[in-house]
């Protein structure tokens, strides 16, 4: 290993799956019985006594000013209880930044909790309703007489930029990442490609919309927010200061929560709003959106322009990208401040070894719906970007794709390998293990390449459109800086795990309790796992950017591995052996390789032993209890390939795609059916956002998907046979466990993928420069 | 309010009388009148499938209907597919291949699968993609649902006969 981890704490090869009891096994989720059953409790099954309903009423206008806002004939509906406007929470500031606080230049930007004078977006929220009966509430809403002047829009990102504010350009900041000397070369380049590329505006859009109780317990003085997701802690950090309350006085409690995909669970206007009408109208407030609301309101993402060049020499080595970006952020700057555009400013160069780079992008705020992070956040964006420049150069130079793709991977020599930018204050990147040929080479074969492409050709050749394509990338996941968990076992033997995680229907119950079965040695099915819930645990990462598996499962090891020692100390005195001839196999301490029958200890048993007062503690604390925490500086680089197959109806436009591969190195996987449900999840997600999906807006800003007739979720029917090839060749050196995330590998090439194989079925290299291909775009690109 | 009118409402035979609006929807009723929660409410415009029940033998989307259309009908739940502590085989199909993530959806796949099953229990497997293909997913990719339905066909059909 070369020098860029010095300093850095490093562990050693983790075992392989066939060294395992349960982690990296194919377990079934504990999570499934109470889903199959209708027990389950999304924010919508929640129900407190006496509570209100609140009904949102929002602009129909993209950008405006608000003359008046007439509440008098909807206040007689019977059952309003009131009707709010920005007036009446004036002391409240606007939703705060959760990441990116460093992001001083874009507060301006920030979006209050109800419109304050003018509206910037259909959907903007400007008064909110509150009844006995949501019914009622909806109604009432419909009464609200909202009066307002037009001003005039901006659509485009890439437009003139207008006025956000009197001396307030909509351009909020102008970012760059750079390295290297760009500009030599290009001009020392034996070939250069200029490409002008836009991915369309899309989103997670889980099947459950947004909702959110609040409830204020008067007698111990606690505000509630139920129906949290994703980060608990972190938007209770915030919560806090908004509210000006001190922290124990407010909780965030997560229950079931029906997909997430980075959008569900950031804290927004509703839920600042519940919790403020609990404590003021003294009683519980319940907000369920509708689908409509949802498609928005809800972050959207992905919609950037890219005007992008790429320079190489006369062998097909890249000498640099450079890249300008346009970065449509939508009406106001929600909680992650730049942070889209700045991972796809970092991640642009993928997994390649390029000399130069330069990225600048143009972080423009427009009257839409306001954009934040959705799964694979900038990557989607930019793998599509660098596949396409990739083809593009590779069709000009005469090259095989593969070959030039091959010809610029990173090696595995170069591991770790670090990118810089010059700029200051901006995060290096150090890829922490990675063998990408390898993974290309296994891909290939797993694909069938060299037999497809024949095929495709020969299909060709009778008339059909249909080709392949690739797309290579690096993802990240487990960014730091420290997680904890809490557990015990109490007198039955059972396990409670405490954890600040947060579950978003990816089985981060199922994967946290084989983590701690494998390090303790108990039956996993007997951990209960607690998850998103503030007032259990300090601190909590939750679940975003693929970090809960990582972070928090590093958290789970230790604490498991700790809580294993003491079992084993109290163990080995009570057996009368030395700790080290002790094993603990299915919740009961052994001795190494003894027979059934020999000297036991039952992990309940312990407990019991070990109850406050025992003799047997001799000074030290009672209880099978211990706490711990796994600390980590460097964030950790899954890798992938995406490979597919798509045929195109020259009649229609229809592209339908017939097969696809997800070739993925994850270092180790806790659980390999969990894992490939991420991968084919994202990849049918991905399909839409390159095919289907779009949140189109006319001129004037009047959103034109707003039910799912306009926006178009694959169906069964759209998902091809999709394959997943898990490698396990480069686990991370930065954890113990070896792992590195899954939630992302799925959905972070498909655009790119899709494109070139779009390009290969038209036999026109570089046709496809818009995401998501339409069938109108298809017939445009046939035209 | 507007008057509400008496209806009964048969949920996997027991009866809920209760009072609604004309307006109210199925989906809300069976809901929040007869607390059957495990029906989801995805779209409220007929999309989705999430508030798939069975009504009479026959899949229904409950957000489109109105609860007093039910009014002395049977209807069907998630609730009810189970006996006691035994699985319906859907419902350990699903767990077996993984056919759900978030779960918000699995409602009404399991009872819009059942439905279907029951009616035809030797559907061609392209009649089962297309009747499948009217709800929607958004974690799974639909790969293991379709193969959670195929492994349900088989043990259904092996239980009928």
């Amino acid at each position: 290993m070369t020098d860029h981890f010095a300093g850095a704490k490093t562990y050693p090869v983790p075992p392989t799956t066939e060294q395992r009891t349960i982690l990296g096994k194919r377990a079934t989720r504990l999570e499934d019985p109470p889903l199959v059953s209708g027990r389950g409790r999304y924010a919508g099954d929640i129900n407190f006594p006496r509570q209100l309903h609140m009904r949102m009423v929002r602009s129909s206008m993209a950008n405006g000013t608000i003359k008046s806002v007439n509440v008098a004939e909807a206040l007689k509906v019977p059952g309003v209880v009131a009707i709010w406007t920005h007036e009446d929470i004036k002391e409240l500031g606007p939703v705060d930044f959760r990441a990116d606080r460093g992001a001083e230049i874009l507060k301006p930007y920030r979006q209050p909790v109800l419109a304050k004078g003018r509206a910037r977006y259909v959907g903007d929220p400007i008064a909110a309703v509150f009844a006995e009966d949501p019914y009622v509430a909806e109604d009432a809403a419909d009464l609200v007489e909202v009066e307002m002047e037009e001003l005039p829009v901006v659509i485009d990102s890439w437009a003139t930029p207008g006025e956000f504010e009197p001396g307030r350009s909509t351009e909020g900041a102008l970012l760059k990442h750079s390295f290297g000397d760009i500009e030599a070369a290009f001009k020392k380049a034996h070939t250069i490609v200029e490409l002008d590329l836009f991915t369309g505006r899309h989103s997670g859009v889980p099947m459950e919309t947004r909702g959110a109780l609040g409830y204020y317990d008067a007698t111990k003085d606690i505000l509630e927010l139920h129906g949290a997701a994703k980060v608990p802690h972190r938007n209770r950090e915030t919560l806090v200061k908004m509210l000006g309350r001190a922290p124990k006085g407010l909780h965030v409690h997560e229950s079931h929560v029906g997909g997430g995909f980075g959008i569900r669970g950031e804290l927004y206007p509703e839920d600042v709003l519940v919790l403020v009408a609990a404590m003021r109208l003294g009683r519980p407030i319940k907000w369920i959106e509708d689908r409509r609301e949802h498609l928005m309101c809800a972050n959207q993402g992905r919609e950037q322009r890219h005007k992008c060049r790429i320079a190489a020499d006369e062998n097909g080595r890249v000498l640099g990208i450079d890249d300008e970006i346009f970065h449509d952020q939508g009406a106001y700057v929600r909680t992650h401040g730049a942070n889209v555009a700045n991972r796809t400013l970092c991640m642009m160069t993928g997994g390649y070894d390029i000399p130069a780079y330069r990225g600048i992008a143009h972080y423009r705020l427009t009257n839409k719906t306001p954009c934040a992070t959705y799964r694979a956040p900038g990557r989607y964006e930019s793998t599509f970007v660098r596949e396409r420049l990739m083809d593009a150069l590779a069709d000009k130079m005469g090259l095989d794709r593969i070959e030039l793709r091959r010809r610029n991977l990173i090696t595995k020599a170069q591991m770790p390998y670090l990118i810089e930018f010059e700029e200051q204050g901006v995060e290096e990147l150090l890829y922490d293990s990675g063998d990408y040929e390898l993974l290309l080479d296994k891909g290939l074969k797993a694909f069938r390449w060299k037999e497809r492409e024949a095929e495709c050709a020969a299909r060709r050749a009778k008339g059909e459109a249909v080709g392949i394509g690739i797309a290579f990338f690096v993802e990240e996941s487990g960014r730091g800086p420290s997680d904890g968990a809490k557990m015990s076992v109490d007198v039955n033997g059972d396990v409670e795990l405490i954890t600040g995680g947060a579950s978003l229907g990816q089985g981060f119950e199922t994967s946290m309790a084989q983590i701690a079965a494998e390090a303790l040695g108990v039956d996993y099915q007997k951990i209960t796992v607690v998850h998103g819930q503030t007032d259990r645990i300090a601190q909590g990462i939750g679940a975003h950017a693929a970090r809960a598996t990582v972070l928090t499962g590093g958290a789970v090891n230790e604490t498991a591995l700790k809580l294993r020692a003491k079992a084993l100390e109290f163990g080995a005195e009570l057996l009368q052996l030395p700790v080290g001839d002790l094993d603990i196999v299915d919740g009961v301490i052994v001795k190494k390789g003894a027979p059934p029958g020999g000297p036991s200890l039952s992990l309940g048993d312990l407990a019991k032993k070990l109850a406050p007062g025992a003799k047997l503690l001799n000074g030290r604390d009672p209880h099978l209890a211990v706490e711990a925490w796994f600390n980590t500086d460097h964030t950790v680089f899954p890798y992938g390939i995406h490979f597919a197959q798509v045929r195109v109806d020259r009649q229609t436009g229809q592209t339908v795609c017939e097969n696809f591969l997800i070739a993925y190195d994850i270092g180790r996987a806790v659980n390999p059916m969990m894992v490939e449900g991420q991968l084919v999840g994202g990849c049918v997600q991905g399909l839409g956002g390159a095919l289907y999906e779009e949140f189109a807006y006319s001129e004037s800003g009047e959103p034109l998907a707003v039910t799912f007739v306009d926006y178009l979720l694959p169906t069964m029917r759209e998902a091809p046979q999709i394959d997943v090839m898990i490698t396990e060749d480069a686990p991370s050196p930065m954890n113990p466990l070896g792992i590195k995330g899954a939630g992302e590998g799925g959905i972070n090439g498909v655009g790119g993928a899709i494109a070139s194989a779009i390009d290969d079925a038209l036999g026109k290299a570089g046709a496809v420069v818009q995401l998501p291909v339409t069938p109108q775009r298809m017939k445009a690109m046939l035209a | 309010m507007t008057d509400t009118v008496a209806i009964t409402l048969n949920i996997n035979g027991e009866d809920h009388r209760v009072s609604v609006e004309p307006r109210r929807t199925l989906a809300d009723t069976i809901r929040d009148d007869c607390g059957k929660t495990g029906t989801h409410i995805g779209c409220e415009h007929g999309v989705c499938g999430s508030c798939t029940i069975i009504l009479d033998g026959e899949p229904v989307r409950s957000c489109l209907m109105f609860a007093v259309q039910a009014d002395g009908r049977k209807l069907r739940t998630v609730e009810g597919l189970a006996k006691g502590n035994q699985l319906h085989p859907i419902q350990q199909a699903f767990i077996d291949n993984h056919g759900l993530q978030c779960g918000f959806c699995t409602p009404g796949f399991l009872m819009l699968a059942t439905s279907v099953l029951e009616k035809e229990p030797d559907i061609a497997d392209a009649d089962l993609l297309d009747a499948l293909s009217s709800n929607l997913c958004r974690c799974t990719g639909y790969q293991n649902i379709i193969k959670a339905v195929r492994q349900a066909a088989i043990e259904m059909r092996g239980a009928g006969k």
